[in-house]
């Protein structure tokens, strides 16, 4: 635009171009605040070369694993010969796992129900949009609270002797104690730690929660759904 | 006689009046065609005609959106030629399993095919789903979206599920029935969804009916429909979220303003000197 214009009055955006500029500044506005956009390309041919190139790569790496892992297959279904163990597929083991801990409305359908519906709730959930710290404000209280309900969760599935819930969460509430009495100028990681907002904690603790049912459900569970070592 | 380079080739056949007919455009070397070449093919439409550079980056989304969707179209199309051998009724099921191993070329590799994206579909849709979180992507105006995928994501389970059953060996039988057990559980509605689920009370041939259908017909295309709404609105939802600095940007915007401002003061001040 400014290099094209060559107004008359002298009035123009382009400081090289047309050193003389004049602006005329109303009192009653207020200051424009216009935004800054972000580069951005064209999606032809930027965004849909780098998708083919993608899946042109992707396509090679599947064909390539598929060719040396072989889907299992086992006998015929027989109804009356029963596996032990019998397990679901692997993504539902963290599940079968706590059912064998919890009672089955509770680890079968409540649980998954709840975690369904939180998933689904989490944008809707305005508070801390920011993403403030968990301890950056309000310390002492949110402590409490914080220690409360991990120790609530500790005898819930400790009673039950749910030792790979016990063990991640324990991992998890330590952590974040931690981060409460670092030393504000800690190392790389308490620096981290000590960055991260309540939802960042719930998350990451129930993937590394689930992670673990799922892992100890698919490699460490014999007959009789018991503790065996993997291989055996 | 002189040959014509490959890129004029290329050019004649962009000039070419059937494939302006086809695309309706020519070369897209404007941004003006660049923008036909979106928005004028009904598939790429769905796309925006811009996206920022920041989520090109692979660092941003380590493309799990597209590898998901890339398993899924895999799975669709190994899906189809299965069906082809496939005889959703007990025990000729099995049958059908041990000829994709011995009697059909390459059956090996399509079920494998089919198994392995099956199993990595799942594991990129969470991976995805954890990855959009971290990076606050639910955040509005997109919090709509996030629900989209939180669908797609137990559809893509459900889908990996009904498959279980269909290879009818040991392994699927027994997984379902540990699965539809469950089912059972739900307070008052249980045992009639896993009855309505397995077409009885036991599995048998009309629950692996049933599950063919499921995960043949009716999943996929909810599944689709889904897809094509997820991404629908991320253009609407202006383009993928660039995460938290996207508050950065816009508070580095508002200090430039102010810095010009000044600026422009300035300069008017020195031509008075003058």
């Amino acid at each position: 635009m400014s290099e094209k214009s060559n107004y008359e009055a002298g009035f123009g955006s382009d400081a090289v171009k047309d050193p003389q500029r004049i602006v005329f500044i109303t009192k009653k506005t207020s200051a424009q605040v216009k935004g800054v956009k972000p580069r951005q390309l064209m999606s032809y041919p930027h965004l849909v070369l780098r998708e083919v190139i993608v899946f042109e790569i992707f396509t090679v790496a599947l064909v390539i694993v598929a060719l040396f892992w072989d889907a299992p297959l086992k006998q015929l279904a027989d109804p009356l010969l029963t596996p032990n163990p019998a397990k679901a597929p692997w993504y539902f083991l963290g599940l079968q796992e706590l059912l064998h801990y919890l009672p089955p409305v509770v680890a079968g359908v409540l649980i998954p129900t709840l975690v369904i519906v939180a998933l689904v709730v989490i944008p809707y959930f305005d508070v801390n949009i920011k993403g403030e710290p968990l301890w950056a404000s309000n310390r002492q209280r949110r402590l409490m609270v914080f220690l409360g309900v991990v120790a609530a969760l500790l005898f819930v599935f400790g009673i039950h002797e749910a030792f790979d819930v016990v063990i991640p969460t324990i991992i998890f509430a330590s952590l974040s104690v931690a981060a409460y009495f670092a030393p504000p100028r800690g190392g790389r990681l308490i620096r981290y730690l000590s960055g991260r907002p309540l939802s960042w904690w719930v998350m990451s603790w129930f993937i590394a929660v689930s992670l673990t049912l799922t892992l100890v459900g698919t490699f460490l569970r014999g007959p009789g759904w018991s503790l065996v070592w993997p291989g055996r | 006689m002189t040959y014509p380079s490959r890129e004029q080739w290329l050019e004649r056949l962009r000039n070419n009046r059937v494939w302006k007919s086809i695309f309706r455009r020519g070369p897209a070397r404007t941004n003006r065609t660049r923008s036909l070449a979106i928005f004028g093919n009904v598939f790429l439409h769905i796309l925006p005609v811009k996206v920022r550079e920041k989520s090109l980056r692979v660092r941003a989304t380590y493309y799990l959106g597209p590898f998901a969707f890339f398993l899924f179209v895999v799975l669709t199309v190994t899906g189809i030629l299965l069906m082809l051998y496939y005889h959703p009724a007990a025990p000729q099921a099995y049958y059908d399993m041990k000829d994709l191993r011995f009697v059909v070329s390459n059956g090996v590799l399509l079920r494998n095919l089919h198994r392995l994206a099956a199993q990595a579909m799942v594991v990129v849709v969470f991976w995805h789903m954890y990855h959009v979180f971290y990076r606050g992507g639910y955040r509005p105006p997109r919090q709509f979206n996030w629900v989209v995928g939180v669908g797609l994501l137990l559809l893509t389970l459900f889908l990996s599920y009904t498959g279980y059953l269909l290879p009818w060996d040991q392994l699927a039988f027994w997984a379902i029935t540990v699965g539809t057990n469950i089912i059972g559980y739900v307070p008052f509605i249980g045992h009639r969804v896993r009855f309505l689920l397995l077409g009885g009370n036991i599995i048998g041939g009309n629950a692996l009916l049933r599950f063919y259908v499921l995960h043949c017909v009716i999943l996929p295309l909810l599944a689709a429909w889904l897809i094509v709404v997820h991404f629908w609105r991320i253009r609407k939802d202006g383009g993928l979220s660039t995460g938290e600095n996207e508050k950065r940007e816009e508070r580095e915007s508002i200090e430039t303003t102010q810095v010009e401002q000044e600026a422009v003061t300035v300069g008017v001040n020195d031509e008075r000197k003058e």
